[in-house]
């Protein structure tokens, strides 16, 4: 094996049980990948999470009740909204699943402006949770820096990233049409689900009346074909309570396993990443410190390679925390870029209608994926507005509703109540946030919280071209369902705060340039070349497109490159 | 369908769920607030509570709101889902309805009319709650009818005999069918 040829200084019995290959710091999408890449390779590798273990099927217990068997009927207790005000918002929290949200009072932040950070602490992070919706970059995101000058220019280019779409496409089992769009390319699809009337209707409509968009069949990790072991979809629509049959894609059920089975993977959950540790004469990472949050006692690992993966703000804590003579402002920070520039998409606000018609059709099933309508903005000369830069692009779908009203009581209104209502359709627009210095996360000086380290400081806004961008996203989804015969539209706007859209990222950009970014091409710290980081830190920018798929491909890329150096003997 | 339905339905289509959509047009909205933990409900309010939902949700061909045990549930919601604002409110609401059936019916309670004067005063006091409801400012007290009625409807179809026998429900559906058949009188899905 690759890992057997490498040369591993051993010191003391104790340095040389805790010395491995690889670390691993963090179990979620991409600490998955990362996992799973590395072991593949050969590599020892120890996966530090600092929740509990979540074992796959084992451990979602909940998700096979009905929703009478659940004391609430799956909704939130003032109980639920005291211990994580934060985390009860979300739209995944219920009943079932809000064992994977942390506590937000055992787990505090500070928001010097409002931020709202939704967190699960356990093994498979919120890969477990998430919206599962996949979409591959193309050039039009990665230059965007570049060419209009907002952040630090992308070191890669889509080419650079293709072939690695496909390898985590391939594996992570997404479901798709191919619709040959330049701004949303392509990738290796399982079969893609299908749109219910009412969305055909409005896509047919979108294609008639507009000839710079297009409305697509949502893009997402549910497996509508079995992949290996897992799946397929049952369409219980439940995924976020955890999937007793694997239906989608992730860390516990596709990563992790993949990577048990080298006999390479040690997991360690209860691990609390302390510090990266540092050799300034070597000038690379030595291993990491971590707290055992059962024991509350410290340990040390060593590896040749260290990859952080405990989350854009996760990992933004790590290396600020890590101060040392020749990192005072943080690990790997010759930049001053960690911490900083930090996004989100902006979310919540579109508009909704119903229809007349199609009242003799309906769907079986509850497909847990909906339609998208890919960034029609600045995408060309076209498509060029002058008010704002970037663009959006937009989730939803039709569905039918109950009954008729909710007037009355009686026979006449259980009547109504016990039959499909009209058809209504929904969609909502997901914006990009640029890159913004002062947009930022640091620690607090005084605040600590039960461990005993530091609380973040989280100071974010959406500034002036996201509230520019935002009127086109509310009053375009208006119109396109106008002009399919939508009745009675009617705009929202929810206006929820950054890290609602749980798309936080960029705390440690990748950049050309060491002076003004934290990784290269390779997600390698310029700093420190045996430390990599492949989790939403690496951002350079937000583009419009669920960032996971994303972070999995970089990260199965830069394992790559990284297990290369270290055969090469670069590291 | 208001803006928080809108939401609903497009977290629905996202892969989220609708939690309790009627429910949440004015009930367990966010707050602060203490749970109020010494809420109690005897058997004669659970039973009170379960003819109050079965005259808004009697049984017919399919089991009424009694059988689906939605009085029981209403205690539960209130006890743990509602803030002390919405728990006054509601239970002030008891006394309240109980009184105007006194008012009405020659001092009977509620429990001692007959289901048609049930009926009728139900009727009126859902008028007075739609009322209310459009004259309402955002940050007015719900009218209480409005707050039993919402937990009633939540409760029904998401009980058993609610979800599988009002409704269809079927827990694994194991494939998606985009546009299927439907004629007038098929039942609508649970959930």
């Amino acid at each position: 094996m690759p890992g057997d040829s490498l040369n591993v200084h051993l010191n003391t019995k104790a340095t040389a049980q805790n010395t491995y290959d690889a670390i691993v710091v963090g179990s979620g999408i991409s600490g998955g990948w990362a996992a799973k890449e590395l072991c593949e390779k050969g590599l020892k590798t120890l996966v530090l999470e600092r929740g509990r273990n979540v074992e796959h099927i084992k451990d979602y217990a909940g998700t096979e009740k009905n929703i009478w068997e659940l004391t609430h009927h799956n909704n939130r207790t003032e109980e639920d909204k005291k211990n994580s005000p934060i985390q009860s918002k979300c739209y995944a929290y219920d009943e079932v699943s809000k064992k994977f949200f942390v506590n937000d009072i055992e787990n505090p932040y500070n928001e010097v402006k409002k931020f709202w950070w939704i967190r699960g602490y356990h093994v498979g992070g919120r890969s477990l949770m998430w919206g599962r919706q996949s979409y591959r970059w193309s050039d039009l995101d990665f230059e965007a820096n570049g060419k209009d000058g907002h952040g630090v220019d992308w070191p890669i280019r889509y080419k650079d990233l293709a072939p690695w779409y496909s390898y985590v496409e391939k594996f992570a089992g997404i479901n798709g049409n191919k619709d040959g769009l330049p701004q949303l390319p392509d990738g290796e699809f399982l079969p893609a689900m299908e749109m219910n009337c009412l969305e055909k209707h409005v896509a047919a409509s979108l294609k008639q009346n507009y000839s710079d968009r297009v409305m697509i069949m949502g893009r997402s990790a549910n497996h509508t074909k079995q992949v290996g072991d897992r799946g397929p979809c049952q369409y219980r629509n439940k995924c976020h309570q955890g999937c007793p049959f694997g239906g989608y894609f992730s860390s516990n059920s596709a990563t992790l396993p993949a990577a048990k089975a080298t006999g390479n993977l040690t997991l360690r959950p209860h691990s609390i990443v302390l510090d990266v540790l540092y050799d300034k004469d070597k000038k690379r990472a030595t291993g990491v410190r971590i707290l055992d949050a059962e024991t509350m006692k410290t340990e040390e690992y060593y590896a040749k390679i260290v990859f952080l993966n405990a989350s854009t703000l996760g990992t933004a804590h790590i290396l600020l925390h890590s101060v040392s003579d020749v990192f005072p402002n943080g690990f790997g920070n010759s930049s001053n870029q960690v911490g900083h520039n930090l996004m989100d998409h902006h979310y919540g606000v579109g508009a909704h209608g119903d229809y007349d018609g199609f009242e003799d059709s309906y769907y079986y099933g509850r497909r847990p994926n909906g339609i998208y309508i890919p960034r029609f903005r600045n995408i060309n000369e076209k498509t060029k507005r002058s008010d704002y830069v970037r663009g959006f692009g937009y989730q939803g779908g039709a569905s039918r509703g109950r009954g008729n009203g909710e007037d009355g009581i009686g026979v006449e209104l259980k009547a109504s109540l016990t039959e499909p209502g009209k058809w209504g359709m929904g969609i909502a627009a997901w914006g990009e946030h640029l890159p913004y210095y002062e947009n930022k996360v640091t620690l607090n000086k005084e605040k600590k919280d039960k461990w005993g380290l530091p609380i973040l400081d989280i100071d974010c806004e959406f500034k002036e071209n996201e509230k520019i961008m935002r009127k086109d996203m509310m009053d375009s989804a208006a119109e396109m369902l106008e002009k399919a015969g939508i009745k009675n539209v009617k705009t929202f706007d929810s206006d929820p705060p950054p890290g609602f859209c749980i798309h936080e990222m960029g705390t440690a950009r990748m950049g050309k340039d060491a002076k003004t970014s934290v990784l290269n091409g390779n997600n390698q710290m310029h700093d420190v070349k045996n430390v990599f980081i492949t989790d939403g830190a690496c951002m350079a920018s937000s583009a419009c497109q669920n960032p996971s798929l994303t972070y999995m491909a970089l990260t199965a890329r830069a394992a790559d490159f990284a297990v290369n150096e270290l055969k090469k003997g670069n590291l | 369908m208001n803006r928080r339905d809108a939401l609903s339905r497009v977290a629905l289509l996202l892969g989220g769920t609708v939690i309790g959509g009627e429910f949440f047009l004015s009930g367990c909205t966010s707050s602060d607030k203490k749970i109020g933990q010494s809420v109690d409900f005897t058997a004669d309010d659970i039973a009170y509570l379960d003819e109050i939902a079965e005259t808004i949700i009697p049984a017919t061909d399919t089991p009424g709101a009694k059988e689906a045990k939605v009085g029981s549930f209403m205690t539960v919601m209130v006890k743990d889902c509602y803030d002390e604002k919405q728990q006054k409110i509601f239970l002030e609401g008891m006394n309240k309805l109980n009184e105007a059936s006194k008012q009405k019916y020659g001092g009977n309670g509620f429990m001692k009319i007959t289901p048609e004067q049930r009926k009728e005063l139900l009727n009126a006091l859902d008028k007075e709650q739609k009322e209310h409801g459009k004259n309402k400012k955002k940050d007015d007290e719900p009218h209480y009818f409005s707050l039993m009625k919402q937990l009633t409807l939540l409760g029904y179809f998401t009980s058993e005999p609610g979800a599988t026998k009002a409704l269809r429900y079927v827990p694994v559906p194991g494939r998606f069918e985009a546009c299927m058949p439907y004629k007038k009188g098929d039942k609508a899905w649970a959930l």
